[in-house]
Protein backbone atom coordinates (compact mmCIF):
# COMPACT_ATOMS: atom_id res chain seq x y z
CA UNK A 1 0.00 0.00 0.00
CA UNK A 2 1.28 3.42 -0.81
CA UNK A 3 2.01 5.61 1.92
CA UNK A 4 0.14 8.63 2.83
CA UNK A 5 2.96 11.39 2.60
CA UNK A 6 3.02 9.34 -1.21
CA UNK A 7 -0.20 10.21 -1.68
CA UNK A 8 -0.33 13.57 -0.41
CA UNK A 9 2.78 14.26 -2.91
CA UNK A 10 0.39 12.97 -5.62
CA UNK A 11 -2.28 15.54 -4.85
CA UNK A 12 0.04 18.68 -4.91
CA UNK A 13 1.36 17.16 -8.32
CA UNK A 14 -2.38 16.76 -9.73
CA UNK A 15 -3.32 20.11 -8.45
CA UNK A 16 0.01 21.95 -10.22
CA UNK A 17 1.25 22.72 -7.16
CA UNK A 18 5.11 24.32 -8.00
CA UNK A 19 6.30 26.25 -4.52
CA UNK A 20 6.52 23.89 -1.72
CA UNK A 21 7.03 26.39 2.01
CA UNK A 22 8.27 24.51 5.01
CA UNK A 23 9.67 24.13 7.74
CA UNK A 24 10.75 20.73 8.68
CA UNK A 25 8.63 18.36 11.16
CA UNK A 26 9.63 14.11 11.41
CA UNK A 27 6.05 13.42 10.05
CA UNK A 28 6.88 15.82 6.89
CA UNK A 29 10.43 14.19 6.41
CA UNK A 30 9.15 12.01 3.79
CA UNK A 31 6.59 14.47 1.84
CA UNK A 32 9.08 16.74 1.86
CA UNK A 33 11.81 14.51 0.29
CA UNK A 34 9.42 13.76 -2.48
CA UNK A 35 9.03 17.78 -3.31
CA UNK A 36 12.78 18.14 -2.94
CA UNK A 37 13.31 15.37 -5.89
CA UNK A 38 10.91 16.42 -7.82
CA UNK A 39 11.87 18.63 -11.34
CA UNK A 40 9.15 20.46 -10.94
CA UNK A 41 8.75 21.68 -7.65
CA UNK A 42 10.40 24.74 -5.75
CA UNK A 43 11.05 23.75 -2.62
CA UNK A 44 11.80 26.75 0.02
CA UNK A 45 12.79 25.75 3.78
CA UNK A 46 12.28 28.96 5.70
CA UNK A 47 13.81 30.17 9.37
CA UNK A 48 10.33 30.87 9.82
CA UNK A 49 6.55 29.65 8.91
CA UNK A 50 5.37 33.22 8.58
CA UNK A 51 7.78 33.50 5.52
CA UNK A 52 6.21 30.65 3.58
CA UNK A 53 2.74 32.99 3.76
CA UNK A 54 4.43 35.72 2.17
CA UNK A 55 6.57 33.58 -0.30
CA UNK A 56 3.11 31.79 -1.46
CA UNK A 57 1.41 35.14 -1.90
CA UNK A 58 4.21 36.23 -3.95
CA UNK A 59 4.22 32.87 -5.97
CA UNK A 60 0.47 33.24 -6.33
CA UNK A 61 0.84 36.79 -7.33
CA UNK A 62 3.69 35.50 -10.13
CA UNK A 63 0.92 33.13 -11.28
CA UNK A 64 1.41 29.56 -9.95
CA UNK A 65 0.64 27.90 -7.23
CA UNK A 66 2.34 26.54 -3.97
CA UNK A 67 1.78 24.78 -0.26
CA UNK A 68 3.13 25.15 2.88
CA UNK A 69 4.20 22.30 5.34
CA UNK A 70 4.85 23.07 9.03
CA UNK A 71 4.65 21.61 12.31
CA UNK A 72 1.51 22.87 14.71
CA UNK A 73 3.66 25.10 16.59
CA UNK A 74 4.53 27.37 13.69
CA UNK A 75 1.07 27.99 13.13
CA UNK A 76 1.13 30.45 15.95
CA UNK A 77 4.39 32.29 14.10
CA UNK A 78 1.95 32.76 11.04
CA UNK A 79 -0.87 34.64 12.62
CA UNK A 80 -0.37 38.45 11.40
CA UNK A 81 0.99 37.05 7.63
CA UNK A 82 -2.22 35.54 7.27
CA UNK A 83 -4.11 38.87 6.95
CA UNK A 84 -2.43 38.95 3.50
CA UNK A 85 -4.11 35.79 2.31
CA UNK A 86 -7.73 37.22 3.58
CA UNK A 87 -7.08 40.70 2.69
CA UNK A 88 -5.71 39.92 -1.06
CA UNK A 89 -7.97 36.94 -1.79
CA UNK A 90 -4.87 34.90 -2.45
CA UNK A 91 -5.42 30.94 -1.87
CA UNK A 92 -3.20 29.43 1.02
CA UNK A 93 -2.69 25.96 1.53
CA UNK A 94 -1.57 24.62 4.63
CA UNK A 95 -0.58 20.96 5.43
CA UNK A 96 0.24 21.07 9.12
CA UNK A 97 1.35 18.18 11.16
CA UNK A 98 0.08 18.15 14.54
CA UNK A 99 2.05 17.52 18.03
CA UNK A 100 0.46 18.52 21.58
CA UNK A 101 -2.83 16.86 20.61
CA UNK A 102 -2.97 13.61 21.27
CA UNK A 103 -0.67 11.50 23.85
CA UNK A 104 2.32 14.31 23.67
CA UNK A 105 5.01 13.90 25.59
CA UNK A 106 6.51 17.29 25.53
CA UNK A 107 4.65 19.05 28.01
CA UNK A 108 6.29 22.35 25.75
CA UNK A 109 4.27 21.03 22.23
CA UNK A 110 0.46 21.36 24.49
CA UNK A 111 -0.32 24.89 24.70
CA UNK A 112 -0.05 25.61 21.23
CA UNK A 113 -1.05 22.28 20.11
CA UNK A 114 -4.51 22.47 21.63
CA UNK A 115 -5.48 25.63 20.18
CA UNK A 116 -4.18 25.36 16.45
CA UNK A 117 -7.46 24.66 15.06
CA UNK A 118 -9.43 26.95 16.59
CA UNK A 119 -6.97 30.10 15.98
CA UNK A 120 -6.58 29.20 12.55
CA UNK A 121 -10.34 29.29 12.51
CA UNK A 122 -10.09 32.31 14.20
CA UNK A 123 -7.91 33.46 11.82
CA UNK A 124 -10.41 32.93 8.71
CA UNK A 125 -9.17 29.83 7.98
CA UNK A 126 -10.98 26.76 6.89
CA UNK A 127 -9.52 23.51 8.66
CA UNK A 128 -9.70 20.18 8.18
CA UNK A 129 -8.78 17.01 10.26
CA UNK A 130 -7.33 14.02 9.14
CA UNK A 131 -6.72 11.52 12.08
CA UNK A 132 -6.49 8.28 9.48
CA UNK A 133 -3.70 7.74 7.26
CA UNK A 134 -5.98 6.56 3.92
CA UNK A 135 -8.22 10.12 4.64
CA UNK A 136 -5.25 12.03 4.00
CA UNK A 137 -5.11 12.48 0.43
CA UNK A 138 -8.37 12.46 -0.17
CA UNK A 139 -8.73 15.51 2.75
CA UNK A 140 -5.98 17.81 0.64
CA UNK A 141 -7.73 17.44 -2.41
CA UNK A 142 -10.96 18.41 -0.90
CA UNK A 143 -8.90 21.39 0.49
CA UNK A 144 -7.27 22.19 -2.72
CA UNK A 145 -10.31 22.47 -4.44
CA UNK A 146 -12.00 24.95 -1.92
CA UNK A 147 -8.67 26.94 -1.70
CA UNK A 148 -7.79 27.52 -5.22
CA UNK A 149 -11.19 27.80 -6.61
CA UNK A 150 -12.40 29.82 -4.02
CA UNK A 151 -9.31 32.07 -2.92
CA UNK A 152 -9.44 30.86 0.47
CA UNK A 153 -7.31 29.71 2.97
CA UNK A 154 -7.06 26.06 3.68
CA UNK A 155 -5.54 24.06 6.78
CA UNK A 156 -5.30 20.37 6.61
CA UNK A 157 -4.43 18.99 10.13
CA UNK A 158 -2.77 15.27 10.43
CA UNK A 159 -3.33 14.40 14.00
CA UNK A 160 -0.79 12.54 16.47
CA UNK A 161 -3.53 10.09 16.31
CA UNK A 162 -2.43 8.71 12.77
CA UNK A 163 1.59 9.84 12.72
CA UNK A 164 1.75 8.02 15.95
CA UNK A 165 3.36 9.73 19.03
CA UNK A 166 7.29 10.63 19.77
CA UNK A 167 8.41 8.92 22.98
CA UNK A 168 11.47 8.96 24.36
CA UNK A 169 13.18 5.74 24.30
CA UNK A 170 16.60 4.58 25.25
CA UNK B 1 24.34 57.22 13.31
CA UNK B 2 28.29 56.89 11.54
CA UNK B 3 27.59 59.17 9.00
CA UNK B 4 25.52 61.97 8.48
CA UNK B 5 23.09 61.24 5.58
CA UNK B 6 21.63 63.45 3.74
CA UNK B 7 19.26 61.44 1.11
CA UNK B 8 15.85 62.39 0.29
CA UNK B 9 13.65 59.27 -0.05
CA UNK B 10 10.98 60.54 -1.88
CA UNK B 11 13.27 62.00 -4.48
CA UNK B 12 15.79 58.89 -4.56
CA UNK B 13 12.48 56.33 -4.94
CA UNK B 14 11.60 58.67 -7.69
CA UNK B 15 14.79 58.50 -9.44
CA UNK B 16 15.26 54.61 -8.83
CA UNK B 17 11.76 53.62 -10.30
CA UNK B 18 11.78 56.07 -13.24
CA UNK B 19 14.66 53.33 -14.50
CA UNK B 20 11.95 50.64 -13.52
CA UNK B 21 11.00 49.66 -17.09
CA UNK B 22 8.83 46.47 -16.42
CA UNK B 23 10.40 45.40 -13.28
CA UNK B 24 8.11 44.07 -10.45
CA UNK B 25 7.93 46.39 -7.64
CA UNK B 26 6.60 45.04 -3.88
CA UNK B 27 6.58 47.60 -1.03
CA UNK B 28 7.11 47.17 2.26
CA UNK B 29 4.49 48.80 4.87
CA UNK B 30 4.55 51.76 6.08
CA UNK B 31 6.69 54.89 4.50
CA UNK B 32 8.06 52.59 1.61
CA UNK B 33 4.67 52.22 0.49
CA UNK B 34 3.46 56.15 0.19
CA UNK B 35 6.77 56.05 -1.08
CA UNK B 36 6.47 54.29 -4.10
CA UNK B 37 2.66 55.05 -4.71
CA UNK B 38 3.57 58.95 -4.70
CA UNK B 39 5.51 57.98 -7.99
CA UNK B 40 2.67 57.21 -9.32
CA UNK B 41 0.97 54.14 -9.31
CA UNK B 42 1.66 51.16 -11.35
CA UNK B 43 -0.21 47.98 -12.79
CA UNK B 44 3.42 46.03 -11.56
CA UNK B 45 3.31 47.96 -8.28
CA UNK B 46 2.11 45.36 -5.18
CA UNK B 47 1.85 47.34 -1.98
CA UNK B 48 1.69 45.79 1.73
CA UNK B 49 0.08 47.43 4.14
CA UNK B 50 0.35 44.80 6.62
CA UNK B 51 1.79 41.28 7.67
CA UNK B 52 4.63 43.52 8.57
CA UNK B 53 7.97 41.54 8.05
CA UNK B 54 6.44 39.92 4.38
CA UNK B 55 8.15 42.27 1.75
CA UNK B 56 11.25 40.51 1.16
CA UNK B 57 8.95 36.68 1.25
CA UNK B 58 6.73 38.28 -1.24
CA UNK B 59 9.26 39.44 -3.55
CA UNK B 60 10.63 36.36 -3.26
CA UNK B 61 7.79 34.20 -4.37
CA UNK B 62 7.39 36.42 -7.36
CA UNK B 63 11.26 35.84 -7.86
CA UNK B 64 10.61 32.32 -8.05
CA UNK B 65 7.80 32.07 -9.95
CA UNK B 66 9.00 34.89 -12.71
CA UNK B 67 13.02 34.36 -13.40
CA UNK B 68 12.85 36.19 -16.43
CA UNK B 69 11.31 39.74 -14.60
CA UNK B 70 13.26 41.90 -12.32
CA UNK B 71 11.73 42.07 -8.89
CA UNK B 72 12.38 44.66 -6.62
CA UNK B 73 11.47 45.01 -3.16
CA UNK B 74 11.13 48.32 -1.08
CA UNK B 75 10.94 48.53 2.45
CA UNK B 76 11.92 50.03 5.77
CA UNK B 77 14.11 49.23 8.26
CA UNK B 78 11.64 48.66 10.82
CA UNK B 79 9.85 46.01 8.30
CA UNK B 80 13.07 44.51 7.20
CA UNK B 81 13.88 44.04 10.83
CA UNK B 82 10.79 42.05 11.84
CA UNK B 83 11.73 39.94 9.34
CA UNK B 84 15.75 39.34 8.97
CA UNK B 85 15.08 35.51 8.57
CA UNK B 86 13.74 36.33 5.02
CA UNK B 87 17.79 37.45 4.03
CA UNK B 88 18.91 34.25 5.16
CA UNK B 89 16.22 32.58 3.12
CA UNK B 90 16.74 34.19 -0.38
CA UNK B 91 20.21 33.94 0.21
CA UNK B 92 19.83 30.26 0.02
CA UNK B 93 17.03 30.56 -2.75
CA UNK B 94 19.76 32.86 -4.81
CA UNK B 95 17.20 34.61 -7.35
CA UNK B 96 19.50 36.59 -9.60
CA UNK B 97 16.37 38.30 -10.36
CA UNK B 98 15.51 40.19 -6.74
CA UNK B 99 16.71 43.18 -5.51
CA UNK B 100 15.83 44.54 -2.17
CA UNK B 101 16.09 47.97 -1.55
CA UNK B 102 15.58 49.17 2.19
CA UNK B 103 14.98 52.87 2.98
CA UNK B 104 16.41 52.91 6.57
CA UNK B 105 15.42 55.87 8.40
CA UNK B 106 16.47 54.31 11.79
CA UNK B 107 13.22 54.78 13.02
CA UNK B 108 9.67 53.93 13.15
CA UNK B 109 8.01 56.34 10.88
CA UNK B 110 4.29 55.47 11.33
CA UNK B 111 4.16 55.15 14.99
CA UNK B 112 5.81 58.09 16.56
CA UNK B 113 9.84 57.89 15.23
CA UNK B 114 10.68 55.50 17.42
CA UNK B 115 14.56 54.38 17.02
CA UNK B 116 15.14 50.95 15.58
CA UNK B 117 18.11 48.66 15.67
CA UNK B 118 19.55 50.19 13.31
CA UNK B 119 20.35 53.51 15.14
CA UNK B 120 22.33 51.68 17.20
CA UNK B 121 24.41 50.29 14.36
CA UNK B 122 22.83 47.18 13.35
CA UNK B 123 24.11 46.99 9.67
CA UNK B 124 21.76 45.56 7.59
CA UNK B 125 23.43 45.43 4.09
CA UNK B 126 26.14 43.80 6.39
CA UNK B 127 23.31 41.46 7.46
CA UNK B 128 22.43 40.43 3.97
CA UNK B 129 25.98 40.59 2.86
CA UNK B 130 27.03 37.65 5.83
CA UNK B 131 24.35 35.59 4.52
CA UNK B 132 25.23 35.21 1.51
CA UNK B 133 24.20 37.89 -1.03
CA UNK B 134 26.67 38.69 -3.20
CA UNK B 135 26.37 42.33 -3.00
CA UNK B 136 24.76 44.60 -0.58
CA UNK B 137 25.90 48.46 -0.08
CA UNK B 138 24.32 51.13 2.25
CA UNK B 139 24.22 54.26 0.01
CA UNK B 140 24.13 57.82 1.40
CA UNK B 141 23.99 60.39 -0.91
CA UNK B 142 24.25 63.76 -0.54
CA UNK B 143 21.73 66.07 -1.89
CA UNK B 144 20.72 69.79 -2.21
CA UNK B 145 18.33 70.13 1.02
CA UNK B 146 18.10 71.87 4.02
CA UNK B 147 17.19 68.72 5.60
CA UNK B 148 18.54 65.73 6.53
CA UNK B 149 17.31 62.73 5.08
CA UNK B 150 18.43 58.79 5.63
CA UNK B 151 20.47 56.17 4.19
CA UNK B 152 19.18 54.21 1.63
CA UNK B 153 20.72 50.74 1.95
CA UNK B 154 20.46 49.24 -1.32
CA UNK B 155 20.91 45.56 -1.24
CA UNK B 156 21.31 44.17 -4.97
CA UNK B 157 21.11 40.69 -6.40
Amino acid sequence: MTSWPDLIFEKLREFGIRHVAYVPDAGLARLIELCQAADDMEPTVLTTEEEGIGILAGAWLGGERGALLMQSSGVGNCINALSLAKVCGFPLLMIVTMRGEWGEMNPWQIPMGQITGKTLQLAGVIVYEVTKPEAAAPTVEAAARICFNGGLAVAILLSQRMLGTKLFKD
Amino acid sequence: MEEENKLPRRAAIAQILAERQDTLVVTGLGSPTYDCAAVGDHPLNFYLWGAMGSAVTVGLGLALAQPKRRVLVVTGDGEMLMGLGALATVAMKGPNNLSILVIDNEHYGETGMQQTHTSAGVDLAGIALRCGFPQSVTVRQQADRSYTWPRVQLSLY
